[in-house]
């Protein structure tokens, strides 16, 4: 039987909308229903104070290194591994470019490629150990967790530098210029947000035709109207609410980006592909000509330099460079990937679900506080979504069994 | 039977045993009866049921989970685990031995059993006694060295005495001397005797036929979960020859294509003076001056017992994805070869299929589609980037020449049967066009229907003018679908015969052919 003929024949005892539901793969979608629903709870409960303009572009914006950690994480837990420096890593790199632009009057562009090949540097430092030496990445970056907080606060002689010249602070907290006022929104963010869309409806259609040419069966057109539909309603609110207060900051084109290369390349690359083998099945990756070391190896040198981003955007943002920068951080981004369906036996996760499940931190931190919850029974709440997400992952895996 | 050159005392009487695993009866009405003071040997090839019946015995599956009935020593004995069957007197010790490196040899042998008072370990009554059961096994030691730094020989001996400590009527060892060197094999026999002069009965499982012959005072064959006969070693006359007459005495059905008239070309491929050791034991030879072809369009097997070597040999040659210390030359199309990576050997035309389809073969989590292309990715992919549709194309075309039973390419192979996971494997491997596939136990664990399907892929690649390396445990498939079959023991290649002219107990004989001369060259 086909699965054109399965659908038919259930179809025809089943209402349409139990039809429907079934279709979504709960295992793919649950977080992002999820995050829909904690979206409406915080929207309904803050009166609205949630996603108001101001407020959406502070999400992005207050959550930016996470989301920037909660990729290259993602990618560590595919691989099998954990990453438990980080936030010591930003840090260190933050004090480092303070260091070179506020003590040395460094270039911004200079300072900003050195921190960057600086984090590539630790994460080989730490990927040599993990990768080829094999010990315990857990151990390795717990070191490194000491290691570099240490480094930042010697570095730092345990002050604060500041302040960063403006074009170094527009990477975290700028804006993409306005042109022309039209009923107080902002252009360039509604005209992105349209061709976002035709983006998506683009692609949508171009592989429904690949498969066509390849003579493997498009799938359902209700689906596909259905998904776009959802998609393309989600973005253009989303890029309405930013247009309305001072639109797309530049951080938060420097997410996107990052999203849909790191996307591609896990999604489509022959090197994610391999992430995830030697993640899944470190054996069998191995006889099968997968050269596990080097890609274990380069991935702790990205999450070096996705740790070393995540500490200029920080040092940015806060305008200064101190030495308690990124505390905690790699909590939040392990805490983002396995909300996010990262499984922590390797081999399962995607980037897509890392951003998702940081937003769901995100939106709850933001939420909480605007309804002014106490701050130690925020951090409860926290640690019950995170078991209670990989509770629900886990007990829908063995179901699928 | 000369049953009165010893007592008719029997000590075990296990009676119509019968187990079953999903799709699989491991053990059909075995019926096995032990002699209190003798010893025993149990035999048959691998497969046969030898390990089945003795977890049945000592409580690893435990009663109610087999059927048939268990006397030991008069009483009916239903052990719900392996502490009740260790309270009986009855200890096994298994081919992987179970001791903990890190601790010493006096806290290893009261491991579970600890000699202690008000919860408090006693250490004077701990050492002392270790010292006692250690001289009885004659193993002379510190009792308070780590075990870490013991090689496999004095482990062996360690587990025998810890054995003794808790008062053992019945020992059962598992291929004890497999990983033992001569001196030590013939230092383990001597000890047997010795306990059987003070009243211990064992139940020897063994491979090395003329261990078997050396120390059994009665021999059971098993062959297919049943037992075909227990000798008398003492009465009847009994040599190597009429014991593998029962261990492989089946009858061949057709359960093999036919090979007809095959296209066997030149040879190509050639491996000479390879010897590998193991990776961690330093000393431990595990292939010794190995040399081996293949032919175009040839079906070549290797047949051995467990532990002869051949998984190692295939794996070293295989991009060196094992062992260590590994030396050689190989040979391909008159070039010497340097593989020093699975990649390295995946390019030069080389493809292994792993006896551990699960652990080593296979990714369970990912769908069939993913698993196919993994060897060869590049082949599906433009500037590192895979045409995934391309990428699904293949993996249909694969799904269907191997008849892979599946709604699509995107089903999770660890939801598929074992028959059909070999396909993927087989299908991951054919991907890779290469020119020899090593397939290492391609039907282990697998029915009888689909077991013939993967036959005639066999038979369809040599016929692509591919040559095809098979390991295979049972004899009857090697004679099946080989053309020319070698046979290992003990890391040595003992021998190559023509299919024509082999026969089960030709090869059985190479396989357990020893280096001190216990089997005989063909």
């Amino acid at each position: 039987m086909t699965t054109a003929e399965i659908t038919a024949d259930e179809a025809r005892d089943e209402p349409a909308w139990r039809a429907l539901l079934r279709r979504i793969d709960f295992r793919q979608y649950g977080m992002i229903i999820a995050l829909a629903v904690i979206v409406v709870l915080f929207g309904v409960t803050t009166d609205g104070v949630l996603l108001r303009p101001l407020n959406v572009t502070n999400l992005i914006m207050q959550n930016s290194y996470v989301l920037v950690l909660a990729i290259g994480m993602m990618l560590v837990i595919v691989n099998g591994h954990i990453d438990l420096s980080v936030g010591s890593v930003a840090a260190f790199v933050g004090a480092i470019t303070g260091v070179m632009m506020v003590t040395w009057d460094w270039p911004w562009l200079a300072t900003v490629a050195v921190a960057l090949v600086v984090g590539a540097l630790i994460g080989a430092w730490q990927g040599f150990w993990i990768a080829y030496v094999r010990i315990p990445s857990f151990i390795v970056t717990l070191a490194g967790m000491l290691l570099f907080r240490g480094l930042a606060q010697t570095v730092l002689k345990g002050q604060s530098l500041a302040p960063f010249p403006e074009a170094f602070r527009q990477l975290s907290s700028g804006y993409l210029p306005q042109v022309g006022k039209f009923s107080g929104l902002h252009m360039i963010t509604v005209g992105l947000g349209v061709l976002a869309s035709l983006a998506v409806i683009w692609i949508e259609i171009s592989s429904r035709r690949r498969r066509a040419e390849y003579g493997l069966p498009p799938g359902s057109w209700v689906w596909s109207v259905v998904k776009l539909a959802a998609l393309i309603a989600v973005i253009n609110a989303f890029a309405f609410q930013l247009a309305r207060y001072r639109g797309l900051p530049v951080v938060g084109i420097l997410l996107i980006v990052l999203i849909i290369a790191y996307s591609f390349v896990m999604n489509s690359s022959v090197a994610g592909r391999r992430v995830y083998a030697v993640g899944g099945n470190e054996k069998a990756a191995l006889l099968s000509g997968v050269k596990t070391k080097k890609v274990s190896f380069g991935v702790f040198v990205n999450m070096g330099v996705l740790a070393a981003l995540a500490g200029l955007i920080f040092a940015g943002r806060l305008n200064a460079a101190t030495p308690q920068a990124g505390v905690n951080f790699e909590l939040d981004a392990i805490a983002a990937a396995f909300i996010g369906g990262a499984s922590a036996s390797g081999g399962v996760g995607k980037v897509i679900g890392a951003i998702v499940g940081a937003l769901v931190m995100g939106v709850m931190n933001n939420g909480m506080s605007i309804i002014g919850m106490d701050v130690n029974l925020q951090q409860v709440v926290k640690g019950a979504v995170l078991l209670a997400a990989v509770a629900f992952d886990v007990y829908n895996k063995n179901k699928s069994k | 039977m000369g049953t009165t050159t010893l007592s008719t005392d029997l000590i075990l009487q296990m009676r119509g045993i019968t187990k079953e695993f999903p799709g699989v009866r491991a053990l059909d009405g075995v019926t096995f009866h032990v002699r209190r003071g003798e010893i025993h040997a149990l035999v048959g090839e691998n497969g046969a049921g030898k390990s089945t019946l003795m977890k049945v015995l000592s409580g690893v599956y435990p009663h109610g989970d087999y059927e048939g009935e268990i006397v030991l020593n008069g009483q009916a004995a239903e052990f719900g685990s392996i502490r009740d069957s260790e309270h009986a007197g009855v200890v096994i010790i298994h081919q992987e031995l179970a001791l903990v490196p890190q601790l010493s040899i006096a806290e290893n042998l009261f491991l579970g059993n600890e000699q202690s008072r008000a919860g408090l370990i006693d250490w004077h009554a701990t050492t002392s006694r270790a010292v006692q059961v250690m001289r009885k096994v004659g193993l002379r030691e510190e009792p308070g060295r780590l075990v870490a730094g013991l090689g496999v020989g004095k482990q062996q001996l360690i587990e025998i005495a810890k054995a003794l400590t808790k008062d053992v009527k019945l020992l059962i060892l598992d291929e004890p001397t497999a990983a033992l060197n001569e001196t030590d094999s013939a230092n383990l026999l001597r000890l047997l005797r010795d306990l059987r002069e003070h009243g211990v009965t064992s139940i020897l499982i063994s491979h090395k036929l003329n261990e078997v012959l050396a120390v059994a005072d009665s021999i059971t064959v098993l062959r297919d979960g049943r037992t075909v006969e227990t000798l008398d070693v003492r009465g009847d006359a009994v040599d190597e020859d009429r014991i593998i007459k029962g261990m492989v005495g089946r009858d061949l059905e057709n359960r093999y294509p036919p090979r007809e008239n095959p296209k066997i070309g030149e040879v190509f491929f050639e491996v000479h003076d390879w010897n590998v050791y193991h990776p961690e034991i330093a000393d431990r030879h595990l292939v010794r001056d190995a040399a081996l072809n293949v032919r175009r369009g040839e079906i070549v097997g290797l047949a051995g017992l467990m532990g002869a070597g051949r998984t190692e040999l295939a794996m070293s040659v295989f991009g060196r994805a094992y062992g260590a210390r590994i030396s050689g030359r190989i040979v391909k199309d008159g070039k010497e070869l340097k593989l020093k990576t699975v990649a390295d050997a995946i390019d030069a035309g080389l493809a292994y299929v792993t006896e551990d389809r699960k652990a080593y073969g296979l990714h369970l989590d990912e769908d069939i589609r993913r698993n196919v292309t993994l060897a060869d990715l590049p082949r599906v992919s433009k500037r590192g980037v895979i045409d995934k549709l391309a990428e699904t194309a293949v993996a249909e075309r694969l799904r269907e020449a191997l008849r892979i039973k599946t709604p699509s390419v995107f089903q999770r192979t660890g939801h598929l049967s074992g028959g059909n996971q070999q396909k993927v494997v087989l299908g991951k491997w054919i991907f890779s066009e290469p020119d020899l596939l090593i397939l290492d136990e391609p039907t282990r664990g697998i029915d009888v229907g689909a077991k013939y399907e993967i036959y005639l892929i066999i038979q369809r690649l040599a016929a692509e003018g591919k040559g095809i390396l098979v390991i295979s445990s049972e004899l009857p498939e090697l004679l099946g679908i080989c053309d020319r079959i070698y046979a290992m023991s003990a890391g040595r290649i003992t021998g190559q015969l023509p299919a024509a002219e082999a026969t089960q107990e030709a090869l059985m004989r190479l396989m357990t052919a020893t280096a001190n001369g216990g089997g005989r060259q063909a």
